[in-house]
């Protein structure tokens, strides 16, 4: 699996059309949920199901699977069922140091990942806590739906009620070399609003955005690539350093801005993202 | 393992099957409806019967409407059924 | 040559290498010198025309699954114990069940159709029809008629507009369907038309069928139901499959080498194939490209873009909804054409003009032969309409298709019934990648180029196969149900009785 985390698909876990097209719609990650999108009585029917076709069927993105919360009767057996797959993470929703802790523990002697949903207002604030809880956490996803419950406002399509968390989950992550992901953009027909909402995203320095439409992920994933003056100008910054290196200078510019350190290694990071999406053809 | 009781998984959505068990004597006997009847109807009844013998499950009527379920779907809405049906709650 | 009932000694077997066009071109005569075309019921005409068995009738499908003309007409024929009826109808609908009951009892022993879906198909399937089912192209029609190959005893025309002086047009009308592209032909060529309609006016000014060609008028209450003739606005799917397939189909156009200013393109009204509309009207804007012309059946969305100035002409043998039908009659670099203009071999027809035509597919093979003429179990459920005209005709012919969906898979080893062949299609695009016809190695070095998900055809049957598993083989009888004529009239395949 590369590091590469643009988009993270939401399939529902007990929707067999669905669950064997995951892979297909160019989602970095698919999240399989057993949670929001499975009907109570069905619980068990979905993870026999999601289950079933990671027993059966490969799949080319990240898998990871959506659990049902600590506190639920559900929790222990997702868990149980979830731990002699081959998935790369399980994403906990509404995490907490306590939960994180314990689903750490149950992971003992498993390849999987962890990945927190911070959804709540005390995970907000302990969101540096729950990172740091788990040597298996990798990152996080905002949940920005039930956030707006706990915080007792309405969710709005500009998101201001938001920025608070968005910002502050963000820093958490980056504080301790993890990934953040935003909270969907949940008006599937909007595009333009879902463009707006991502661009924001990509601007405070989350490194994907969650989506519940397969037809966002085409726009999701089109704003986290880099663009064709990045991909350049990254090419360029690393041609000088290689001129200067050879030419025995430690310090140099390239069109009249000093070059250091933080520029090199951006160039380099934009540089490798670009190959491993395939976006280096066609460039100059 | 014993059904007990009558039970059903699945859902009429296309890719999805329906299977409903009915405690039967001591044999098994499949009824299958599927839209790809004449091209997969062997090996969907191959997938039901083997998923039954896994569990170990002899006494069942099997009564399936299939809509073009893959192997994968038909075992789990099997196995949830007979989940279903080897319980008393 | 193996002989086939209701089929010709002398026919060929379709040969890459070869096309069979017909030297005799026969020209128009007829009869028409009378003034008092009109005839106070069908009963009446019926009583005046010679009827008599072993006839061959003529209709068209503008009315689609909501023609009342072709259910009455045999109704009243078959009252008068005529028998042996051959049916020349452009497409079998649905709504054409109560045909069913005279192909049991003999009244009708032929049917000969670019398209046939429903009960009638399944009949025909069944081997309860006399004679073969001859499955021609939209384009094989016109040049049926045109070279005598099929002689049209009597014509029946659907006529949502009619004026005294037999000009039809259909424009206007409580029955309004837009283009007649199908009709036209019949209406030239016939021993005898009628047009039939359900909106008779004293003078039509634009007119699609010229009266001159109209011997006979009769009316009727109604002459189909409007909620089957057409949809209201056909809608782009919803299936992000669907989205998926549409957007890869875009890029394949982007990169072709052929989208530029004034390049030509059509698609079908399937929800998919709306969705490349979509996507490619996105590319011209983005792109700032102009197109020269868009044709066949015609949709509301393909209106905006001619609207948008993104087309210059679109060439309409037939509407597809209410949108198209207002554009035809209103805007006139809209423009109907006949189904002879539209893809007749003999024709200068439209579709040589085309780059790109995107076309569905039941069953796709190795070869990359496509089947849209039989299910994927043998039964008859469509039939080529233009399909392999235009695969013909078109620079990049693109097959979309999922993959596989509700476990029917669409790559087959061999299709079941060879409907357009493979050397006439160069692209197949599904969600889980894009596979080239080998014989498009310039397509393949401009596509390996960019980020497109090129794969071979056999390595997508491979994914496919592995997700829903290798179908069993279908079992079918010797007798032969079904002939499928290629658009030059060369035999391409034989359709055969369901075991």
């Amino acid at each position: 699996m590369t590091n590469i985390r643009r988009s993270m698909l939401f399939i529902p876990g007990n929707n067999p059309g669905m669950l064997q097209s995951a892979d297909v719609f160019d989602s970095d990650s698919v999240i399989f949920d057993l949670e929001d999108s499975v009907a109570i009585d069905e619980k068990a029917s979905a993870r026999i199901l999601v289950k079933e076709l990671f027993s059966s069927i490969e799949m080319s993105c990240e898998r990871i699977v959506r659990i049902n919360p600590y506190d639920t009767p559900f929790y222990a057996s997702d868990i149980e069922a979830m731990r002699q797959l081959d998935i790369d993470m399980i994403l906990l929703p509404k995490a907490s140091v306590e939960s994180i802790k314990d689903l750490d523990q149950k992971l003992i002697k498993t390849n999987i990942n962890i990945m927190v949903l911070i959804e709540t207002a005390l995970g907000v604030e302990q969101v540096f806590e729950i990172l740091n809880a788990s040597k298996r956490c990798k990152g996080l996803m905002l949940g920005g739906e039930d956030l707006c419950v706990d915080l007792n406002c309405i969710r709005t399509k500009k998101g201001d009620e938001l920025l608070y968390a968005r910002y502050r989950v963000v820093n958490a992550s980056k504080a301790l070399s993890k990934f953040a992901i935003d909270t969907p953009y949940t008006d599937t027909f909007d595009e333009e609003g879902l463009k707006n909402d991502t661009l924001f995203s990509k601007s405070i320095g989350f490194d994907g955005k969650a989506s519940i439409n397969p037809r966002q992920v085409h726009c999701i994933n089109e704003i986290f690539n880099p663009t064709l003056d990045e991909i350049n100008h990254a090419k360029r910054v690393l041609e000088a350093k290689e001129m200067a290196l050879k030419e025995g200078k430690g310090v140099f510019s390239l069109d009249g801005k000093m070059v250091d350190l933080p520029i090199i290694k951006r160039a380099e990071k934009v540089i490798e993202l670009a190959l491993k999406l395939g976006l280096m053809k066609g460039t100059s | 393992m014993k059904l007990l009781k009558p039970s059903k998984a699945g859902t009429y959505e296309s890719n999805d099957i329906y299977i409903m068990l009915f405690p039967n004597d001591d044999e098994i006997r499949i009824e299958l409806e599927s839209i790809v009847l004449e091209t997969y109807g062997k090996q969907i009844k191959k997938v039901m019967m083997d998923t039954l013998n896994d569990h170990n499950i002899e006494n069942v009527l099997v009564k399936a409407i299939d809509k073009g379920a893959l192997d994968y779907t038909i075992r789990a809405r099997v196995i949830t059924a007979i989940n279903r049906g080897v319980s008393n709650d | 040559m193996m002989t086939i009932f209701g089929y010709k000694k002398n026919y060929q077997m379709y040969d890459p290498k070869k096309k069979y066009t017909d030297k005799h071109i026969r020209k128009h005569s007829k009869n028409n010198g009378s003034n008092d075309k009109y005839r106070k019921s069908i009963e009446d005409l019926l009583d005046e025309l010679e009827l008599k068995n072993g006839m061959t009738i003529s209709f068209h499908h503008h009315l689609r699954n909501g023609d009342y003309i072709l259910n009455r007409l045999m109704k009243e024929i078959a009252k008068r114990n005529i028998k042996d009826i051959r049916i020349f109808a452009s497409s079998i609908f649905p709504c054409h069940e109560p045909l069913v009951e005279y192909i049991e009892s003999g009244v009708v022993t032929q049917i000969i159709a670019a398209f046939i879906s429903g009960p009638v198909a399944k009949t025909i399937s069944q081997g309860k029809m006399e004679k073969v089912a001859i499955m021609h192209t939209h384009g094989g029609r016109a040049r049926l008629v045109e070279s005598g190959e099929v002689d049209i005893d009597v014509a029946f025309i659907a006529a949502p507009t009619c004026d005294k002086m037999g000009n039809i047009t259909g424009s206007c009308g409580k029955s309004a369907c837009g283009s007649l592209g199908y009709a036209v032909t019949d209406a030239h060529f016939a021993k005898c038309s009628v047009a039939i309609t359900d909106h008779y006016v004293e003078h039509l000014g634009s007119v699609f069928i010229e009266g001159k060609y109209i011997d006979y008028i009769v009316e009727m209450e109604s002459i189909g139901d409007s909620k089957g003739i057409v949809s209201g606005t056909t809608q782009i799917t919803k299936n992000p499959i669907g989205l998926k397939i549409a957007r890869l189909t875009s890029d394949v156009i982007y990169h072709s080498g052929y989208f530029k200013n004034g390049f030509s393109f059509q698609t079908g009204a399937g929800g998919t194939s709306l969705a490349v509309s979509y996507y490619v009207k996105q590319l011209m804007m983005k792109e700032k490209i102009k197109g020269s012309f868009a044709s066949g059946g015609i949709t509301g969305y393909l209106v905006d873009m001619l609207k948008d100035g993104l087309f210059e002409q679109l060439y309409d043998v037939q509407c597809f909804d209410l949108e198209a039908i207002s554009s035809l009659r209103d805007n006139k670099n809209h423009i109907p054409i006949s189904a002879s203009k539209y893809a007749n071999i003999n024709d200068k027809c439209i579709i040589n003009d085309l780059d790109f035509v995107i076309l569905g597919a039941t069953e796709i093979d190795l070869d990359f032969n496509v089947n849209v003429t039989t299910s994927s179990i043998g039964e008859i459920m469509g039939g080529s309409g233009g399909h392999s005209d235009t695969a013909y005709g078109a620079n990049v012919t693109i097959i979309v298709s999922q993959l596989f969906n509700a476990r029917i898979p669409v790559i087959k080893d061999k299709v079941l019934c060879k409907t357009t062949p493979g050397e006439t299609v160069d692209v197949l695009v599904t969600e889980r990648g894009i596979a080239v016809n080998p014989k498009r190695n310039d397509l393949i070095e401009r596509f390996k180029k960019t980020n497109l998900p090129l794969k071979t055809i056999n390595e997508l049957k491979q994914i496919s196969d592995s997700l829903v598993g290798i179908p069993d083989k279908i079992q079918f009888d010797e007798k032969i149900v079904g002939v499928v004529e290629y658009r030059d009239g060369s035999v391409i395949d034989f359709i055969h009785k369901k075991l």
